[in-house]
Order: structure tokens, then sequence, then C-alpha cells
């Protein structure tokens, strides 16, 4: 009888993040085992039917170009596409993809079933297997040994990835009926969290909700508005064939809720869990229920109802924009305000959920636990939303994981090199109270940190980590030098005043030109393209289409770009002043109270790190830094 | 390390004769001599070795600033251990100043509070056992200077600039929000009305800095103003404070009949210090003269400093003083504390805060005898307080600041512009919010406060989207 298994990782959890934390562990060589409550469940998608959208979308692209799976599973199984903020600046474009739900999961099992070095159990793991340890270098105390299922086999292993999305102790809330349940009804897992807390992590709550889901046959789409998919998709991943995405698309509708709508709501504030007390999560700000909409927003005459489709074979469609807690009987009501829904059936009612999740501050930008060395974890358990956020992270706990076991330096990818760094960093770097949405907003070099670039950003980093091949990182090479050297190009043919290239500036309602230019300054010009100046430009080679984009946005934008591009090296001169993972900072003189709370409790690896962290000033830093100066020569001078 | 070039003013300001603007890092020798001329008015600082001394002028453009000494130290033998150049001025405020913004103006950046010094150390300059005193440094200067800077900024000023600041954040939030959910929110028609509201806020803050020149002040002396009613003893502070007999004081009220002034200095600030008739009504022609003209000198006084006798009953003149004053920048000497005193200290702050302006800052209110000499360190302490820190050792931060207050605004400025061309060049919306930000950020320096979540806060509770 086997009770004790080895084996290289632990996977707990096979959602967005323990899929990407799984694949990328085993494709590495490791022999890795994905927990799930419900194999059923894995890739499962509870809430919106939807991968990508604005800043998401990057996350794709990125999670694709380190070598991830998410962008390839979506374009085999989006049922429409579109690219979002077209009409604005390259940096914002974002792409957003209707899934199939079903087989969107069915795909990603499928591929993790069929992976070497990969696992997959049906356990509930109820206990982490953990030692002390000491080590005068390293800030942790413990590391791991294992961990436990619920039925009572051991897994022995030196690395955890913890991605257990909103399962941990979580709570479902619709009214006042409340399951103790994970999401769609799946089981809960009510044992890790107590194992956690011996270990002296600190685990928070946090809430989130989900709208009905509605019988197709019920609605009424005369009454909405059609919207339908780009005319040519373009892919998440940029290992597919554009070719092979262009598919028939399905519609969604839109519709809107009206005063009606707002007032049953209204009077039935007192039944709703949020506002009752009964919820003690935070809910997210940015997808708030219905109610919250209402409430908050009491002058707004209507707020829009997407209606989507949940895949090719279901009635099911998604109500986008009405997620609530309210009772079943209100919801009927209010949804059946809504133009087009007045016969609507409820198949799965809204619901609110409750999950135990951690406070990200006690993980390194690996994503690695600073307290306990090879615990990793990524996703809903870090406080973040979404499943692109969580695709992100689980890659890269996965690839720190591996790093660990190998006795590799661990990855980082930084606030300038990716949306993935700027996730990460905020995650364990600032005081959040809420799940984390990636928000453009959110990234200061957003710039440099295009959707259609990276590949150009990030496939290097895969190739180091090793889930990248040589040839695919060679093809980034060389993308890279024939960019350069179109770039170069175009700013060395010169266009005289001659009355052909005037004519042709004329018929583009382009001001003449007085002296000689060149292309690449014409290009600058919002009415002038790379494509419409061909005509110019006779000695024009064929490049890739991906090429010729890169080459557009780069000469368009120089400008900004290039300021970006300096305010990234004053960036990475404070990333790289490390500090010492055991500095004593009641030691540190001079520092403000706050400062040195704030320090104590975040320990940045940085002083870019620490610089960012709310409560510490500017002349913290300064003393910080000269106060790691007299570390530094002090260590030089005993050595 | 950290390679940009660094200019402060090192030596106190105030009446000394020689002041000292230290300019350090690799282009020291290049931004001084871009507005340096020898006496045959060649720019020749680059051909100098170190540790020279050279006599010359500073010239802003064509027009002459000031006659000086400028030294040149090479790294590694300097101070900070970099190339160094120290232009040693004629030490008056103004001068000094405007040496400092032509060397800003000239490729250096101003030195943070305690700048040098951290890079004497980081450099290895300074001995390591004296690392701790060098963070003390770093951290009292910088809280000296924020402090400071807070301290200037007049209620009217942090107001538009926190008005700005509110204006700027709600346009990035809406631009933002429209980003980042497309399908809830349109920008349609924004960059005109973008447009119209960039010209307010230039506008507003050009005026802003046109305006305000807490410069001025500490070069003409703060213009102080003493009021009272006869024979409070007004004339007594005056003498006080100038160490001499200047105004002539008897028991007699209404001994003062004009206007006497004097250049007084406390501890590194100037004070003209005005002394007026007593207020009161009168029928004297000549006294009465008086008395208008101290009015007319409160309006535009800096200061006001109020004498009340305390010996007598508050009477109908007080409150034409209380009145008088309710706008001002004020400090109240509660005076003849050796005598019998006909209203309590609590009874006169009472009165005096019901006159005010109901958002007026509390009053200082200082209990004195000028008879026998109590209560005067603790008036002059006041002064100093309601200006400066209340231990500022150099003299120079408030010019400092004040030249970072405006350094702040002329950066905004500049980010403005920036949205203004990015406009203008038909640049997508999402271009603008990266130059609103500069300027949201430039102005938060100047009210100290913290960019982090309000942009999140703002996008959140003004805009409704999510899924």
């Amino acid at each position: 009888m086997e009770l004790v298994k080895k084996v290289d990782v632990c996977v707990v959890g096979a959602g967005h993040a323990g899929c990407e934390a799984a694949l990328a562990c085993a494709r590495l060589g490791m022999e890795t085992v994905v927990f799930t409550v419900s194999v059923d469940s894995i890739a499962l998608m509870p809430c919106n039917p939807n991968i990508g959208g604005s800043s998401k979308g990057h996350l794709v692209r990125e999670v694709d170009a380190l070598g991830g799976e998410m962008g390839k599973i979506i374009d085999k199984t989006f049922i429409q596409s579109k690219m979002l903020n077209r009409s604005k600046g390259p940096a914002v474009h974002s792409l957003r993809a209707q899934a199939d739900k079903a087989q969107y999961s069915r795909s990603m099992r499928k591929v993790l079933e069929n992976q070497e070095h990969l696992t997959i159990k049906q356990a509930e793991v109820c206990e982490l297997i953990w030692e002390r340890m000491e080590d005068a270098e390293k800030k942790a105390t413990k590391r791991i040994r294992g961990l436990k299922t619920f039925t009572g086999m051991i897994y022995e292993c030196r690395a955890v990835i913890l991605c257990t999305g909103t399962y941990l102790k979580a709570r479902c809330l619709c009214g006042e009926a409340i399951t103790y349940t994970g999401p769609n009804g799946l089981q809960a897992a009510n044992h890790l969290t107590d194992s956690l807390l011996s270990m002296g992590i600190e685990m928070r709550r946090f809430k989130t909700g989900t709208p009905a889901r509605m019988d197709r046959r019920s609605i009424d789409f005369s009454r909405m508005e059609e919207q339908f998919g780009d005319e040519r998709v373009v892919p998440f991943s940029f290992s597919t064939d554009p070719d092979d995405v262009q598919i028939d698309q399905v519609s969604c509708y839109l519709t809107y809720t009206n005063e009606k709508t707002h007032e049953i709501i209204r009077d039935n504030l007192d039944r709703s869990p949020i506002y009752t007390g009964v919820i003690e999560g935070t809910g997210p700000r940015y997808c708030p229920s219905i109610e919250d909409k209402v409430v908050k927003f009491p002058d707004k005459e209507r707020h829009q109802v997407f209606i989507e489709p949940e895949g090719l074979h279901t009635n099911e469609m998604y109500v986008g924009g009405m997620s609530s807690s309210l009772p079943e009987d209100v919801q009927i009501a209010m949804y059946r305000t809504v133009p087009g829904l007045e016969n609507c059936e409820i198949v799965r009612n809204a619901y609110a959920i409750e999950y135990d999740c951690i406070n990200p501050k006690q993980l390194y930008p690996t994503l690695g636990f600073k307290d306990v060395e090879g615990l990793y974890s990524g996703g809903q358990f870090n406080g973040s939303s979404g499943y692109e956020e969580a695709a992100a992270q689980g890659l890269i706990a996965g690839i720190n994981a591996v790093q660990f076991l190998m006795g590799k330096e661990e990855i980082v990818i930084d606030r300038s090199e990716g949306y993935i760094g700027v996730l990460i960093d905020d995650l364990v770097t600032k005081d959040n109270t809420e799940p984390y949405r990636m928000m453009t907003s959110r990234a200061e070099y957003r710039l440099l940190l295009r959707q259609d670039n990276a590949d150009l950003r990030l496939r290097e980093k895969g190739f180091q980590a090793g889930l990248i091949t040589k040839m695919r990182y060679d093809e980034v090479l060389n993308k890279k030098y024939m960019i350069e050297r179109e770039i170069e190009r175009l700013k060395s043919v010169r266009i005289g005043a001659a009355r052909k290239n005037q004519e042709f500036l004329e018929r583009f309602g382009s001001t003449s030109l007085k002296t000689g230019s060149n292309l690449a300054e014409l290009l600058c010009r919002p009415e002038l393209t790379y494509e419409n100046l061909r005509e110019l430009d006779p000695g024009r080679e064929w490049l890739p289409d991906d090429v010729t984009e890169q080459v557009e946005i780069e000469i368009k934008y120089e400008g900004y770009i290039d300021r970006q591009l300096r305010q990234v090296e004053q960036f990475k001169k404070m990333e790289k002043k490390k500090i010492p993972e055991n500095l004593d900072y009641d030691e540190v003189p001079s520092l403000r109270i706050e400062a040195r709370q704030k320090l104590k409790s975040f320990r940045p690896v940085s002083v870019g790190q620490a610089s960012r962290i709310s409560g510490v000033s500017p002349a913290d830093i300064s003393v910080l830094v000269v106060y790691l100066e007299q570390y530094r020569r002090n260590n030089k001078e005993s050595h | 390390m950290t390679t940009d070039t660094i200019a402060a003013i090192v030596t106190a300001l105030g009446n000394a004769g020689i002041g000292i603007i230290r300019v350090s890092g690799e282009k020291s020798t290049d931004v001084v001599d871009r507005i340096y001329r020898d006496g045959k008015h060649r720019r020749t600082l680059k051909n100098f070795p170190g540790n020279t001394i050279h006599y010359g002028f500073i010239y802003d453009g064509e027009e002459l600033v000031d006659e000086v000494m400028v030294s040149i130290m090479k790294s590694p033998a300097s101070f900070t251990t970099e190339d160094t150049v120290e232009v040693n001025c004629h030490g008056g405020v103004l001068v000094m100043n405007r040496i400092l913004s032509l060397i800003l103006r000239n490729g250096a950046r101003l030195a943070e509070p305690g700048e040098f010094t951290k890079r004497a150390f980081l450099n290895g300059r300074i001995d390591l056992s004296e690392a701790e005193a060098v963070m003390d440094v770093i951290s009292s200067q910088n809280e000296l200077a924020l402090k400071n800077s807070l301290r200037q900024l007049e209620g009217a000023v942090r107001n538009i600039i926190t008005d700005c600041r509110k204006k700027i954040i709600h346009e990035i939030a809406l631009i933002e929000s429209a980003l980042d959910d497309p399908e809830h929110i349109s920008l349609e028609g924004y960059p005109q009305e973008l447009g119209q509201k960039l010209d307010d806020l230039t506008g507003r803050i050009e005026r802003l800095l046109a305006t305000a020149e807490k410069g001025k002040i500490i070069k003409e002396g703060i213009k102080t103003v003493i009021v009272g009613k006869p024979n409070a003893g007004k004339s007594s502070l005056l003498n006080r404070l100038a160490g001499q007999e200047r105004a002539i004081v008897t028991d007699i009220a209404g001994t003062t009949r004009d206007i006497l002034e004097e250049n007084i200095r406390l501890e590194g600030i100037n004070l003209r210090v005005i002394d007026t008739a007593g207020i009161r009504s009168t029928e004297d022609v000549i006294e009465k003269i008086g008395v208008e003209k101290a009015r007319k000198y409160s309006e535009d006084a800096d200061l006001i400093i109020y004498v009340v006798d305390s010996s007598v009953p508050l009477d109908e003149n007080d409150n034409q003083i209380m009145h008088m004053i309710r706008n001002k920048r004020c400090i109240v000497l509660f005076n003849k504390s050796d005598l019998d005193s006909r209203i309590s200290l609590e009874e006169f702050r009472d009165r005096l805060r019901e006159s005010q302006n109901v958002d007026k800052p509390e009053i200082r209110i200082l209990r004195t005898s000028l008879r026998e000499n109590t209560g005067i360190d603790e008036f002059e302490c006041a002064i100093r307080e309601l200006f400066f820190s209340g231990k500022i050792e150099t003299g120079d931060e408030v010019m400092i600041t004040s030249l970072r207050h405006r350094k702040a605004l002329e950066e905004a400025l500049i980010s403005l512009s920036q949205v203004r061309e990015s406009l203008l060049a038909g640049m997508p919306e999402d271009f603008y919010s990266i130059d609103l930000m500069g300027a949201y950020a430039s102005l938060g320096r100047i009210t100290g406060e913290e960019v982090e979540e309000d942009l999140i806060n703002e996008i959140f509770s003004e805009f409704c989207m999510g899924k």
C-alpha cells in the first residue's frame, strides 16, 4: 500500500494559475502533481466568458511570449474576438475574445493530461508539511517538505505552488440563501487555511460576485443591439497562424437597465447581504454588483447590460454588468425589467462568493514566500482577480519554483518589462485592500509595454527559463534585427521637394515640403502611414506585417517612447540597488517611524521597490542608500 | 552611481558679504561656463586645472548679474569627489537666487537637502564612522525643507494648487476609465473639451508663478506693521527690537503721531518694521492723518503686530483694529503683564476669534511686558516660526524651497504644454493622460502629497465601470 509519494513539485489547484504553473514545472522536467477538487473543473471559467480585455489582453500576450499556454488555448476555443481601443494609441489596443467555456476547459485539460512529467490528482489538499531551518543569509525560517491530502496521502516535495483560487473556506451568497461551497456549487477547501495559519502566514478574506446565466430561448434579442466581432481576427498567441483564426463568429447583445430596475433594487437593499453586513469580505470596485452601481451612481439613468453566449453547445447566456447577491425572487423581478429580458428564465442565479486569500506582501517579486523556502503562490490566492492575472502569476510561480529546485537565480519581470511585472510588483509592494485587477493606468511605462511587442520584450526571458526553444528565440532576434534595419533605412531615404512628392502629399491632405525630408519624418505625420508611403519608396523590400507594424509604431511615437525609455533608465538604477534579505531596519538611524514600520513589514528586495511603498519618502530612501553603503563597506572590511 | 549635476546655495542667505553656490557633478564646469565670462568676456573655465580660483562675471544672456570669484575643483579632490565648481558671489538674496536659477536653467538639477553630503559619503569621501551623522543630516534637512515648504504655502496658493490637481486627476480618470472600459465610457468630442480645460489650468498656474514670489518678502524685508491703541507700547516694542531709542516713549497716549520705520534683522530675517500712531477716534488733525496712514500701511503689511494694553478694558477702538486685521497674518502681544490686568487673555482671545475670518488660522497671542523685558524672546521666536521653522540654521531654506515650488510649477506647465502638443498633433487620447499625470505629480510635490492610489480611487469613485 502506497501512502507516501516523492515528487518535485505539487501544484494546489488547477484553475488558470494552477494550469500554467503545473505546465511550466512539468515542461521544465520536474515531476509535478496538480491537485484539484474536481478534474471536471480544470481551467474552469466560473465568471465571465472572456479572455483578454483592456490590459488583460496584454497579460495573455506576455504569458504567451514567456512560453505559457493561455493564448494558444483561447485561439483554439474563441467564438468571437475584438481588438479593443483600436481608435486609440497602439499602447492601449487590447484583444478580447469570447470563449466557449466548456471547450476552453476541455482543451486545457487535454494539454495537461498529455503533458509529460505531469500528473492530475483529484483530491483536497488539507495540510502543508514543513520544517524549521536556520540560515543566516536567508530571511526564511521554514522550508517545504511536502503536503497531505484529505484522504491521507502524503506527497513529499521541496516545492509547493498554491493556486487555490476562491476555494479556501468559500461561502456563496444569494440573498438569504448561503451555501458553503466554491464557485458553481463545487466543493470548498476547508482545511488548508488552518495549516497555513499555523505556519504564520497572514490570511485575509475577499469577496467577488457573478451575474446570472439565462436560457437563450427566453431572451428577445430583437430588443437589443447586436454586437459583432472584428472582421479580421488577430490571434493572441504569437505562434498561431492568423489564417487559422478567421472563423464564423457569434454575436453578443447590448441592452440597458432602467429606472424600474433601479427601483426594485433600491426597494430590496435590505435583503442584499452586502448591505446588511452579512458579507464581511472586501469586494472589488471595478466589477461592482448592480446594487453597488445603483447606490453609488444614483444619477445614472441606465447601466449597460451585455448578453454573451457561454459557448456554442449550450443555451446559457451570461448577463454582463448585472452581478448581484440579491435573493432569487428579487433577481428575477429585476432582470425582467430589462428590455429583451421580460420573459427571461434564469438557469443559474447570480451570487457573491467569499474566500480566504493571503496578504501578498508576504511574497517576493518571484512569488516565493519570504518566510517559507520552496512555497510559491499565484492567482486569487494572492489577492488578485481575473483569469489572465491568475495565469500570469501561475506561470511566474511555476518558473521560479523550478529555478529554485535547480539552484538557479529566480526570474523577476520588472515594471518596465511587462504588465506581469506591474501586476506582481503592485501585489507585493502596495497595500491592496480589494481583489487586484490589471488596468492600463497602472503601467507607468505603457507606451513600451504594448501587446504588439510582448514577444520582443519577453521571449528572451522565456528562453532563459527554458520554456521557449532556441528556434523561437532566434525568430525574435531576427525580427528585432529587421525592425532596426528598416527604421535606419527609412531615416536615410531622402524625400526632396520635387513636384511628384508634393502631389503625393497633397493627395493625403498633408502639408507640402519646403525643404527635403526623409521617409521617417513623413511617417511621423498622423495622416501618413507606412503603407501609403510605399509610393515614395520604390526601394522597399518585402517585410513581414509584424515587422512593419513595429517600424511604424516606433517611428510615429518616437518622441514619447524615448521619453519613457529615459525614465526607465532611472528606474532601473534604483531596481539594481539590492537590499540584503536580513537587513535590520531598526539599525538604520534617522528613518521616520512610519517608513521603518512599512519597510519592516514589506521587506523590499531593492531600493526601487522600497521607494514604491506608500509612507516611505524620498528622504527615507536617501537615508537607506547611505546605510546600505555603510553596510557594504562594513561587510567588506570584516571579510 | 548617479552622475547628474546638482547645485544649491551652501552659505546662509542674508546680508553676509559673500555667498557660495556649489555645483557638483560631471557637467559642473560646462554648466557654469555657460553663464561665466572672464575680464575679456570669454568663457574660459574649461581650460583651468583644479584647485584654482578665477575672477570674472556672471551673465544672464547679455545682462551682467554679478561680479564673482569662481573656484574649480577636479574629481576626486573636492568635497563630493566629483568635479565641483563654486561660485562666490555677493551675498544678497536676490543675486544668489538669480545665479542659482541660471545654473539650474543651464543643465544642473536643484540638490536635494543633504545631497552634497550624501554624495560625499557614497563616493567614499566621508569616513564610515560618520555615516550616522550623514543620515542625520539628510533626514533632518529634508524634514526642515518639507516643513518650510509647507509653511510657505499660503492658504490661497495651496487652494489653487489643490483645485488644479483635482481638475487634472478628474480628466486623467475620465481618459483612463474609457481606456479600461471602452464599451462603457466614450471619449467622443473629448479632445476639444480638454483643450479648453488646458487653457484654464495653464492660465491659473502661470498666474500663480507670476505672483507666488515669496522671494520678494525676503529681499525687501518682511513688511511688519505695529498697531494698537494709543499708549499700548508700540513704540517701546520698536525700540526694543531696534535696540535704540528711535521712538519717543512717554506715558502720554498719542505721542507717536506719524509713522516711524526701522529695518531690523532678526536672526537672518529682515523685518521692515513700521510703528504707527495709535488707533483711536481723534480730533487732532495731525494725529488723524497718522491714524489714517496706519490703516493704509496695515492693509499691505506682510505681518501685523497688534499690541494690546491689558491694563485697560477693550473698547470700540479695539473692535476697529480687530476688523482691520481680519485677513492679515498677525501676532498679538498682550502687553503690560506687569500691571494689574483689566481683561483676561481668554476673554480677549474669544473676542479676537469672533472678529476674524472663519478660515483664518489661530492667531498667536503672547504675554509680554515691554517695560520689564519679558516675553520678547518668545515673540522673536514666534516671528521666526511664522515664516521659517523654529530651528532654522542656514536661513536659506526658504529661498530654496520657494525655488522648488517655482520649479515644480514650471515643470507642471511644461507637462501641460506637452498635452497641448499631443492634442495639436492629433495623438490618440491615451497620450494625453501621460503628461497630465506629469503635471499632477509636479503640483503634488508642492503640496507634499503622494500620487499613489489617487488615480485608481478617482476612477472608481467618479466613473461607473465594470462587468
